[in-house]
């Protein structure tokens, strides 16, 4: 793990480190891999992925509108709101 | 009469020896005298307990209420509920009054319970220590120099110094029964999907779990009871009758099998906890269980394991924080846009520890990782799963310590993520199979309680319930309490 | 030697369910700002999704009519990357495990000939919200309406060849989603959003390097941006340059198109199956309930309607060109059993009127019913063909049955034979001359002739008079046969 490596792990993140505190966070995230390494060691040839505890299958809903307009609950609590539009600075694609 | 547990307050409350209303403004005024020197509360919800405990007694007076109707509670502020304070024990979420209810908060609500308030927790649930919350740390009522263990580090502390009857908690990787073991009381952390996980804002997915706090099992039986449910709205909740676990906290242990994991004894572990845990297991014995040495041999992996999977799952359920809809957003400085948004609003409103597992969850996800980590970890997952289908092939439950050393001193590890995450190292296994675990009381090391840990097979509650109170029924460790809560 | 393109797909396909692909809320487009973005749709903390049946049921004939392999088990999974209309901060999509696995449309060229397109997969995902950059004093509006929208994704091999074969394939798979119904179809609301990857070629020579030109929402923006790519790809590589792989924006109004991220800026997007959804897997019976619930898709309508209703191969063509036009000619036919005029009425009038008004055949002002009305009275003869555009120009405007109109508007044709024949022997009577001179005309000048008397006789009926009765009269009496 090294400053460029971190830096991009941030920005993929949205999170920022500051400057001086580039090296405890490389030496934070490398102790914390040196521990994952550990599963290096594991033979799991054959071995099919686990993504779920419960081996069960999704259930799917019936095609049903079941929920009523809530923005003016929802919108008194966010940050910035206009015209029942949440406000972000500019957006350039 | 603070100490009461819940079935003698629900008797009390039935006979209208006490009213919910009394019993409400007892527990609130206790709170507001105690919890200082704990700080396990984040908020306390005194008007609209007063009202649901009003409530309740009108119910009450009717006669036909629910078993936990006019019983005051606190919920772990990880649970959503509305028009109250949900911090997650974040700055993200100091604002945040969510117009919605948790599920089990709805399940409780419709039991008749009163809400006290909202305990204290590690930020986003990460932590074994309570020490990552914004809103500081929890102290431990049996040594408050001490940790209350973590993530439920809130409702353990409240529960143990009978600041509420019982409470609401979450376990993702032992956050019910390490912090229950701490604190010298009794929490279980049922099997994955029994209880819902809608309104129960997402730490790992896969992993979270809600379940309950008590002073004993017979209590712990009485709120998973009303806790559990199937939700359709939670697609990986259980669509399974729910037991009422009360019933069958009197089935003689005779002829159980208690597997006790080689592992869960070496390396790690203090001594001292390790023979309080014997001398445990050495009691259940004596009321007629068998025990069994057992191997579950992929344990090792099980910390390096949940150290990629819970990450990669957090660094997805926290993009949700981004200061546009609602929670902390940054002031932004002229002519800044949305990336700066994002990037300050997060790095302002997260803790450290909220961010570094961020960073190793999205690291453990990206390009040229994903096979090394993350795949790995969850073939890692399925081999620690297969260990324990394997145990309950020969036994009926597993029995070890909860966690390798009794609460320790707020600060001592706060510079070595590593060695705090190796105190959930006999409680993870559970969460990544997704099996039933609970911690009771079961002696003292250096003056501190200790927990003994039972796991269970899938949906094995009610069995793991009548251990525990067939234990506390011929033991007292469960009824100690604290110096100075009286 | 000539340059060669090369161009892909990637189709998104707006699913015509009621509610959202992971919550209860309305899909219905035009709604006010986020008043159908419900607590899932907003991401709220704590909140969870559960995918909706219908969307499955739709990819699954969506897949049947693709000539695909059904995925049985598919997975969501997330695909990780910020945008303010992406609430959750992922986007939860299929990737290692879609719904729908390779197949094939044929497609009809203009030259008649018929070309394979292969389908690589097509997948269920959640469309994004709108970000609206209408100034709110310099920042931009988030709109989570859309959020949650079930979305299949049709990726296509690079199988074409051209711009016209990129937009006869799109005009197919419009025609197809809306056969099935769904798909509504309107385009202009983005309920069919196309991304084109284009490269160009030696032929014979290794794929070239490519780019992407997103979000096209007609096929004439599509033929047009893809003939300006290609235009600039040739000139870039024939002055010595190469092409960068690169995510372009085309805009219709200036005609221009531009570059918007190069693959260097592109996200590492992190997929990783999603822990709050569980794997789907659909049975044989599910596959089968949707296959017997599949309409009749557009090529088999066109055969039956050729050989049902005696229309044209062109008429047909046309009129199953999307299945709400062959809706509605089927209910006229259905109506008024006349399907060759139906279909000239519907082809040429009603076409020509929903053209001038810019309006789909579901927003006509005529229904089935006012149509069916107007044909049974030309058929029958109580209008001329003059009177009949009278009153389809009446029953648009103002609406009501043909025969109100007609009624109102004494359209009726003067066809009672004993009244045109009191009219014909006044005529007669009256113009002697005339008379005289036709029956002394040869037989081949006195058609030309006849015009004179039918035109007096139109006058006294005040143009009424059924003009093949009318003639049938005049002629009679003036030749005495």
């Amino acid at each position: 793990m090294d400053r460029a490596e971190i830096e991009n792990i941030a920005k993929l993140a949205k999170l920022h480190i500051e400057d001086d505190q580039i090296d405890e966070a490389i030496a934070g995230m490398s102790n914390i891999l040196e521990l994952v390494e550990q599963l290096s060691s594991a033979d799991t040839k054959n071995v099919i992925p686990m993504a779920h505890p419960l081996d069960a299958l999704q259930r799917l809903r019936a095609d049903e509108i079941s929920e009523n307009n809530v923005r003016d609950e929802f919108q008194a609590i966010a940050p910035e709101t206009e015209n029942g539009l949440f406000l972000v600075p500019k957006v350039i694609d | 009469m603070y100490n009461n547990s819940i079935s003698i307050w629900a008797e009390k409350l039935r006979k209208r020896e006490v009213s919910s209303a009394e019993l409400t403004q007892f527990f609130l005024k206790r709170i507001e005298k105690l919890d200082p020197q704990y700080n396990s509360f984040i908020t306390t919800c005194n008007e609209q307990a007063l009202a649901q405990a009003n409530a309740a007694d009108a119910l009450l007076a009717k006669g036909d209420a629910p078993a936990l109707c006019g019983i005051p509670i606190a919920h772990k502020d990880i649970f959503c509920t509305r028009g109250v304070l949900t911090t997650c024990g974040s700055k993200m979420l100091a604002n945040f009054v969510p117009p919605y209810n948790a599920t089990s908060v709805e399940n409780f609500a419709r039991a008749g319970t009163v809400t006290l308030g909202k305990t204290n927790m590690d930020e986003f649930a990460m932590g074994s220590s309570n020490e990552t919350s914004f809103f500081g740390p929890v102290k431990n009522p049996w040594d408050k120099e001490c940790v209350a263990g973590g993530s439920s580090g809130g409702s353990a502390a409240a529960v143990a110094a009978c600041l509420t009857p019982g409470a609401t908690a979450t376990d993702t990787g032992g956050s019910i029964r390490q912090p229950a073991s701490l604190c010298g009381i009794t929490g279980i952390k049922p099997t994955y999907g029994r209880v819902s996980r809608w309104g129960m804002i997402a730490f790992a997915s896969s992993l979270d779990q809600g379940g309950v706090m008590a002073r004993n099992a017979q209590d712990a039986a009485l709120l998973l009871s009303t806790m559990a449910s199937f939700d359709a709205k939670d697609s990986t909740s259980i669509e399974r009758p729910v037991e009422d676990y009360s019933h069958t906290l009197n089935t003689s242990l005779e002829g159980l099998t208690i597997g006790v994991p080689d592992e869960y004894f070496g390396e790690g572990l203090n001594p001292e906890t390790a023979t309080t845990v014997q001398a445990a297991i050495a009691e259940i014995e004596k009321l007629g269980a068998k025990t069994k040495a057992i191997q579950l041999p992929h344990t090792k992996l099980a910390v390096p394991a949940y150290y990629v999977i819970a990450p990669a799952e957090c660094s997805a359920n926290l993009s949700r924080f981004d200061g546009v809809r609602y929670g902390y957003r940054a002031e932004l400085k002229e002519g800044e846009g949305v990336e700066a948004l994002y990037v300050r609003s997060r790095s302002e409103a997260f803790g450290d520890e909220v961010k570094r597992r961020i960073m190793v969850g999205a690291y453990a996800l990206s390009a040229g990782y994903y096979d090394a980590y993350y795949a790995q970890a969850q073939k890692a997952r399925r081999l620690i799963q297969q260990d324990f289908v394997e145990a309950f092939k020969e036994v009926d439950l597993i029995m070890g310590p909860t966690a390798p050393n009794p609460a320790f001193k707020i600060g001592a590890k706060g510079n070595d993520p590593v060695a705090m995450y190796l105190e959930d190292i006999f409680t993870i296994a559970t969460n990544l199979a997704g099996l039933p675990g609970m911690s009771i009381p079961c002696g003292f090391v250096d003056n501190k309680p200790c927990g003994l840990q039972i796991i269970g097979n899938y949906f094995a509650e009610g069995r793991m319930l009548n251990a525990a109170h067939q234990f506390q029924c011929a033991t007292d460790f469960h009824s100690f309490e604290p110096a100075d809560i009286a | 030697m000539a340059w060669e393109t090369v161009i892909g797909l990637e189709i998104h396909v707006q699913l015509a369910t009621k509610s959202k692909l992971f919550s209860g809320a309305s899909i219905a487009f035009g709604a006010e700002p986020n008043t159908q973005a419900c607590a899932i749709d907003l991401a709220m903390p704590g909140t969870l999704p559960v995918p909706n049946k219908k969307a499955f049921e739709y990819a699954v004939m969506f897949g049947i009519a693709a000539n695909a392999e059904i995925g049985k088990r598919s997975v969501f999974e997330r695909k990780n990357y910020f945008y303010p209309d992406l609430p959750k901060g992922y986007q939860t999509t299929q990737l290692a495990e879609p719904i729908v696995g390779a197949g094939y449309f044929d497609i009809q060229l203009d030259d008649g000939e018929s070309k394979r397109i292969r389908i690589h997969h097509a997948h269920l995902e959640e469309d994004a919200g709108k970000s609206l950059h209408e100034d709110f004093h310099g920042m931009s509006g988030i709109d989570l309406n859309r959020a949650g929208t079930p979305l299949i994704e049709v990726v296509t091999e690079p199988d074409m060849r051209s711009a016209e074969e990129a937009v006869a394939f799109a005009k197919q798979l419009h025609q197809i989603v809306t056969a099935l119904e769904i798909c509504d179809g309107e385009m202009a609301q983005g309920s069919m959003r196309f991304d084109v990857n284009i490269s160009v070629r030696k032929p014979g020579d290794p794929l070239g390097t490519r780019t992407e030109t997103k979000n096209l929402n007609s096929f004439k923006f599509m033929e047009e941006a893809i003939e300006l790519e290609v235009e600039r790809q040739i000139r870039e590589i024939e002055s010595g340059n190469k092409i960068v792989q690169e995510t372009r924006l085309y805009n219709g109004e200036t005609r221009k198109a531009r570059s918007m991220r190069s693959k260097e800026d592109s996200n590492d997007y992190r997929y990783f199956p999603c822990p709050d959804l569980l794997p789907i897997e659909l049975d044989d019976e599910f596959i089968d309930q949707a296959r017997a619930r599949m309409p009749e898709l557009p090529e088999a309508k066109k055969t039956r309607f050729i050989n049902e209703y005696g229309l044209s191969e062109y008429d047909a063509s046309i009129i199953t060109t999307d299945a709400k036009t062959a809706n509605y000619y089927e209910s006229v036919v259905q109506l008024c059993k006349l399907p060759k005029p139906a279909a000239n009425w519907i082809i040429g009038d009603l076409a020509a009127q929903l053209n001038k008004q810019e309006l789909s055949i579901g927003e006509s002002q005529i229904s089935p019913e006012q149509l069916a009305g107007l044909l049974v009275r030309i058929d029958d003869g109580t209008i001329s063909s003059k009177g009949a555009k009278t009153v389809f120009e009446a029953l648009w405007s103002d609406g009501g049955t043909a025969d109100e109109i007609i009624e109102r508007k004494g359209l009726k044709q003067v066809s009672d034979t004993s009244a045109l024949e009191a009219i014909a022997d006044e005529i007669i009577a009256n113009n002697p001359k005339q008379v005289d001179n036709f029956r002394a005309a040869s037989a081949d000048k006195q058609p030309k002739m006849l015009g004179f008397f039918v035109g007096q006789a139109m006058k006294a009926t005040q143009g009424k008079a059924d003009p093949k009765v009318l003639n049938q009269i005049l002629l009679s009496k003036l030749t005495g046969q």
